[in-house]
């Protein structure tokens, strides 16, 4: 099973602890991963900002980048879903449609394709996990407080199997964290209301950490926490999976 | 004119507001989510009544005439109305030909969506709301900010300060109950001496010619029952085929918009009564435009229960105005361009794509879906910012070449100047209330290449 490794943009310059933390995990697993060098973004801040006709570059990149492995694996569900949901090239478009069915994140792909039932990492602490919208709602990576359906979490069993990790309960337990990609800016008095909100709601109920399974959301949170000096860190989930060394920044 | 964003910032300056406003409606989404997880099949209600409005919609012509012809014959007088001045001139025309000068109307988002009663009060015409909640916005010379709870942006306090000044209530008077009592008594009167009511119209039965007005307070039945002179107004897209349909609607609407399991009164009205007059318009106003945009069509399935913007974390922090339009929130989000796209271009991109409103919609509207696709259709017909799309070419230039992305990761990562958490200067609107991630020393990429080639 060869895997291509698709770290987004916004990962590869700010949060490589969280790549090399999924390239590790998915290596441990036995999964021969490979990391195209050429690699940039999934096309999403243009596309969901309206401007999805400029996402041709990043698209035919993305093909070809990805084309030939039997899976692709992103830490990130938003990039993930956006994939997904809206690959395509002018030139090639069966190929995309096709990668994009070999799309998955990280959780997905641990639950669903390696069908992972232990892991071999420790993490003691109070976790809040944060249910990004695109993974959840968008990729069904857990069940959807709105719907009358039976409950489920792919990054909360996978937790499950990390020793020491309590899970602590939310009052909202999947309420957006407003960051929105350029609505974080465009929209800043909602959005970062949004983040405060989100941040309050795992403060308030007792969390050492946040976790999710997209660093945007993390990102966001972040910026809010440590704006107010708040004693709260985030980390992302492959973090945790993998079993938490110490920091490589 | 401001625009969502900038309105919404206006609604932000009072952060303690804000939360009671959210929490107030957070707690009508709670109300909703008890009352549908206590029906097990609810999920393939939600699909059959969107496969109902689907073939509706699908066969849209058929139907009304359908329906024309039944009401006709059942004594009920049919009019057609292209759009909202149309509108506004028949009701106008029915009232001045029959020397009315006040009319009682109970809660319809079209006559809002049509401004009828500005334009009646302009004629001379004098009407009352006759719901609570739309009566104190009206008081308060506010349209309303939520489709199902018009006043829910006021606090009890406030209320008490309008019926103090207009009904004549003890000055600081806030209890609810009197305050209820105080309108009650003030809307009786209005009820027993006009000639004419107008309602809304919830479900109009194509096979029977009858339709179906839901509220709460039972305000619509004393109007039209008291009244000469009945209109009923109703968007062409509220039909449904038989009557049988309309027991899955009647579950799923209340649940859905205040998790009661079924409004107080749901009135069929067929016939007058002897004596009576009874009209009711049929209204396009943009309907079939939008009926024709096979990507935005289904918007047209919506019931207008509201419980979008219930859910909605940025309707709860922003508030039902600073939608600037009648029908707020996200299905008015991707109502509103189809009318003004100039206008409402801001509107499909308030929001996130967090996708909760798609997933609490009744009648699976893809409301996310659309807000997408609106984006795209506002900024190929030239209604974006030009500054963001100078921006967002650089970008996608950026992330299109690799080699320009590596130098540009390298030079301190400015590949992410473009991205809007970047800088930390007040000039960025992310850095107002957020710092941006540190920088590593390396990026993945250089990480990789050191450790794994």
């Amino acid at each position: 099973m060869r895997a291509g490794l698709f770290i987004p943009c916004y990962v590869d310059q700010f949060y490589p602890n969280a790549a090399i933390a999924t390239l590790e995990l998915l290596e441990k697993l036995g999964v021969e991963v490979g990391y195209p060098s050429r690699q940039t973004c999934c096309g999403q801040p243009m596309a969901n900002s309206g401007y999805e006709h400029l996402t041709e570059g990043c698209n035919t990149l993305f093909v070809d980048n990805f084309a030939e492995y039997d899976y692709i694996v992103t830490p990130s569900g938003s990039c993930a879903l956006h994939l997904k949901e809206h690959l395509h090239t002018k030139d090639n478009n069966d190929v995309a449609l096709g990668v994009r069915k070999k799309i998955y994140e990280l959780t997905e792909f641990l639950t669903d394709v390696l069908k992972v039932d232990k892991l071999d990492a420790k993490f003691p602490h109070k976790v809040g996990l944060h249910q990004s919208c695109h993974g959840q709602r968008g990729l069904k990576l857990a069940q959807m407080t709105e719907l009358t359906a039976a409950p489920f979490s792919k990054p909360a069993s996978l937790l499950g199997m990390v020793e020491g990790v309590e899970l602590i309960t939310l009052n909202r337990a999947d309420e957006c964290c407003g960051f929105g990609g350029t609505f974080c800016v465009a929209e800043e008095a909602v959005s970062s209301k949004m983040g405060k909100d989100r941040v309050a709601d795992h403060e308030h109920n007792g969390a050492e950490y946040i976790t999710a399974a997209d660093l945007s959301c993390l990102m966001h949170m972040e910026g809010i926490m440590r704006r107010k000096n708040s004693k709260v860190k985030v980390i992302h989930i492959a973090e945790i999976l993998n079993g938490v060394k110490e920091v490589v920044a | 004119m401001k625009d969502h964003a900038e309105l919404a910032e206006v609604f932000n300056k009072d952060e303690q507001r804000v939360d009671w406003h959210d929490e107030t409606l957070w707690w009508v989404r709670q109300k909703r989510d008890k009352a549908s997880h206590l029906i097990p099949d609810w999920e393939e209600l939600r699909e059959t009544a969107s496969q109902i409005k689907l073939n509706v919609l699908s066969d849209l012509g058929n139907y009304l005439e359908m329906f024309e012809q039944n009401a006709i014959n059942n004594g009920v007088k049919v009019y057609w109305a292209a759009d909202a001045t149309e509108h506004n001139h028949i009701v106008h025309t029915i009232l001045k030909g029959r020397g009315i000068t006040q009319m009682v109307k109970s809660k319809s988002m079209l006559t809002e969506e049509c401004h009828l009663n500005h334009y009646l009060e302009e004629q001379g015409i004098e009407v009352i709301d006759s719901d609570l909640g739309e009566r104190i916005v009206q008081l308060a010379n506010e349209p309303p900010s939520h489709i199902v709870l018009p006043c829910i942006h006021k606090k009890k306090e406030e209320i008490g300060e309008i019926f103090h000044e207009h009904l004549g209530s003890a000055k600081g008077e806030d209890d609810p109950q009197i305050l209820t009592e105080t309108a009650r008594s003030h809307l009786r009167d209005t009820f027993l001496t006009r000639k004419a009511a107008l309602t809304g119209v919830n479900f109009a039965v194509a096979e029977t010619g009858e339709f179906v007005v839901c509220t709460n307070e039972g305000n619509a039945d004393m109007g039209a029952h008291l009244a000469d002179v009945h209109i009923a107004s109703m968007g062409i897209e509220k039909l449904i085929p038989q009557r049988k349909h309309l027991g899955i609607f009647l579950r799923l609407l209340t649940r859905s918009a205040t998790g009661q399991p079924i409004t107080t009164y749901s009135s069929h009205f067929k016939k007058p009564r002897p004596g009576q007059e009874m009209h009711l318009i049929l209204v396009d106003n943009g309907r079939s435009i939008q009926l024709g945009r096979e990507d935005f069509r289904n918007s047209l399935k919506c019931i207008r229960c509201g419980a979008c913007m219930n859910t909605c974390p940025v309707y709860r922090r922003s508030g039902g105005h600073s939608y600037h339009t009648a029908v707020a929130g996200p299905i008015g989000s991707i109502l509103a361009p189809n009318l003004d796209m100039k206008k409402y271009a801001d509107l499909p991109f308030a929001s996130t794509l967090c996708r909760s409103c798609s997933n609490v919609c009744p009648v699976k509207i893809d409301i996310h879906e659309q807000l997408y696709k609106w984006r795209q259709v506002i900024i190929k017909e030239g209604y974006g910012d030009k500054k963001k799309a100078a921006a967002m070419q650089a970008m996608a230039f950026t992330l299109s070449n690799p080699t320009v992305y590596r130098m540009a990761g390298k030079a301190g990562r400015v590949v992410m100047k473009y991205a809007p958490f970047a800088v930390n200067n007040s000039l960025n609107p992310w850095y107002k209330h957020r710092d941006m991630p540190k920088p590593p020393k390396q990026s993945f990429g250089e990480w990789y290449s050191e450790n794994r080639k």
